[in-house]
């Protein structure tokens, strides 16, 4: 049984596909993996077993009629818990929250379930999926599987670590600054940002919405561009949803060929601050990427040092927005109502004792960055050092098919060292952001160990909007050049839980 | 750029309908001293010039006939209320006694 957890989801689909395994024991291999590990490693704030196990049922039930199975049947998930799901807890992470049982699924959830994905449960996350480190999660951190003293990344960590920790074969992330990127590099895993507007965000809930995006995450390659053509297309239930066809990004991980393809390496993601480890593994994938065939050359984006300074403007004036809906009136949390306190009282009391101090932080942030005699410095100035990054990414792709960098400018840090240090967290997305800002695809995929301490490294592949077939291309390409050169997964070098 | 005083982040607490702590507003000022300070060179980089980008998608209406489509029940709608009422939210007093 140890084996089912630790295939990949391609492999798990087709056993369930010839009949060689039944998608119920796949589903109890995992749930009994979770039982054995989540005490250490904190992933999941909830484990469904009831709804997994009939998910399961009901994909061997499709399959001894004789009913065809779509390429992820069986496969098990573990959902961010920023996704609502019926009748299942959705907590985002937060007080505020606890206890909620959406009385609907999002748009991503119904398409799992009608890809007859097995979800396991709902993964931890920094609280409304804002933090680098699971740390800000209401619910406690979780820890990275590599090291469980160290942070799995965020905001989601849980996510990540449920990858790494052979929890599940495929995990569901949100992407606003980095927070699908980031854990997978941290966590030796594959996660990917699908271009703006290509997975619906309808029951996703919300922190900045001309940022947040849904997207896949996986231990391979293959795996994510399998899920990412699961969830991805467009939605009538979300209005800055793409009608546009989805790129065929399953052919384009099976490619492995990266010969003719020009590559621009991002000049100003280096020096001061990026960790010598990371830029080693860093300057031998572009090598890798040489010897594969493609052409790298040297690009300048020099807005993009104003991108983390712009991205703290904007999403926090999006997230005080966003979050006022949680006003203790509707749903969720309602503290101080005695009978004499007025409805604004009650809404105080309730945000005082429901939200977590980064996410005060940011709505008192965002609060500022709109109120009138400030916002033409700050919210406004953002906006166009958003157009500044389009522009520079514009330039760059007229010139290169993909874009590279490091995912992060140093592996996984030690849980507490960044918690009460807002800037230094902040750091950990320097360059992630970007990509929200324009909106375009991005993908972090493991490139080997830092020596000073044999912690994973991502390489990130940036490519423009709606050409999100680029990123499987080349990542599929690296993937397999370097377990060819190790001679096995990076993730088999994680030690034991 | 001016930083951001105590008394700023109480009002913005006020503003954001959060009930701080002393403590926290303490903490809060000081870290938010920090955060501006370091966001605040946006302003100085991007001239009248550049027009501003609100979202990554050139945004329009979207439109839907206008049909009858299931939705939630008002149980459902109610299920995670604080409190209900004869199918109705229950909220606290918004309007003084007087």
């Amino acid at each position: 049984m140890t084996d089912l957890i630790k295939h990949t989801a391609a492999q798990t689909a087709a056993a369930i596909a010839a009949g060689t395994v039944s998608a119920v024991e796949v589903a109890q291999a995992h749930l009994d993996r979770i039982d054995a590990v989540d005490k250490k490693v904190n992933a999941f704030l909830h484990v469904d077993t009831e709804g997994a196990l009939a998910a399961a049922r009901a994909v061997d039930a499709k399959r001894a009629k004789g009913e065809e199975l779509g390429p992820l049947a069986g496969v098990p998930l573990a959902l961010k818990d920023v996704f609502t799901t019926k009748g299942v807890p959705t907590t985002c992470g937060s007080k505020i929250l606890e206890g909620w049982i959406p009385p609907y699924d999002a748009t991503l959830t119904t398409r799992l379930k009608d890809a007859g994905v097995v979800i396991l449960g709902k993964t931890n996350m920094d609280e409304f999926a804002m933090g680098s480190s699971t740390e800000n999660s209401a619910y406690g951190t979780t820890g990275n599987p590599w090291d469980l003293s160290r942070i799995p990344g965020g905001s989601g960590g849980g996510s990540a670590a449920a990858l790494a920790a052979y929890q599940a074969p495929l995990a569901i992330g949100t992407d606003t600054g980095g927070s699908i990127r980031q854990p997978g590099a941290v966590t030796g895993t594959v996660g990917v940002k699908p271009t703006y507007g290509s997975v619906s965000r309808y029951g996703l809930i919300a922190f900045s919405s001309s940022l947040d995006q849904g997207g896949p995450c996986a231990r391979t390659v293959l795996d994510a561009a399998l899920l990412h053509e699961a969830i991805a297309g467009h939605d009538p239930l979300d209005s800055t949803s793409i009608d546009a066809p989805v790129p065929a990004v399953v052919a384009a991980a099976k490619l492995r060929d990266v010969r003719g393809m020009r590559i621009g390496v991002v000049k100003e993601f280096a020096g001061e601050g990026y960790q010598a480890g990371v830029m080693q593994r860093f300057n031998e994938s572009v090598e890798l990427l040489r010897e594969l065939g493609a052409e790298v050359v040297e690009v300048s984006c020099p807005s993009f040092t104003l991108a983390l300074p712009a991205y703290y403007l904007i999403a926090p004036s999006e997230a005080s927005s966003n979050l006022a809906r949680f006003d203790a009136m509707r749903y969720g949390l309602r503290v101080g109502d005695d009978g004499s306190a007025s409805a604004e009282q009650v809404t105080a009391l309730t945000r005082e004792a429901g939200f977590g101090p980064e996410v005060k932080r940011r709505i008192i942030l965002g609060t500022y960055a709109l109120s009138s005699g400030y916002y033409d410095a700050y919210y406004g100035s953002a906006q166009k050092v958003r157009t500044l990054i389009s522009r520079d990414f514009d330039q760059a792709f007229a010139d290169v098919d993909v874009l590279v960098s490091p995912t992060t400018p140093t592996t996984a840090f030690p849980i507490g060292e960044r918690a009460d240090d807002p800037m230094a967290m902040y750091l950990a997305d320097l360059c992630t952001i970007p990509s929200n800002l324009a909106g375009n695809a991005a993908m972090s995929l493991p490139c080997g160990l830092a020596p000073e301490d044999n912690l994973p490294v991502g390489l990130q592949i940036i490519a423009p909007a709606m050409a999100d077939d680029r990123l499987y291309r080349v990542g599929g390409a690296v993937e397999a050049a370097l377990n060819d050169k190790w001679g096995h997964p990076l993730l088999e070098e994680a030690p034991a839980l | 750029m001016p930083g951001i005083t105590r008394e700023e982040v109480a009002h913005l607490a006020r503003l954001s309908r959060l009930e701080l702590q002393a403590e926290e507003l303490d903490h809060f000022a000081e870290q938010l001293d920090v955060i501006i300070g370091a966001v605040a060179r946006v302003s100085e980089v991007a001239g009248a010039d550049v027009p501003p980008t609100s979202h990554p998608l050139p945004l329009t209406n979207v439109m839907r006939a206008d049909e009858v489509r299931p939705s939630l029940t008002p149980e459902q709608a109610l299920s995670g209320a604080p409190a209900a009422e004869e199918q109705r939210f229950r909220v606290p007093q918004i309007l003084g006694e007087d």
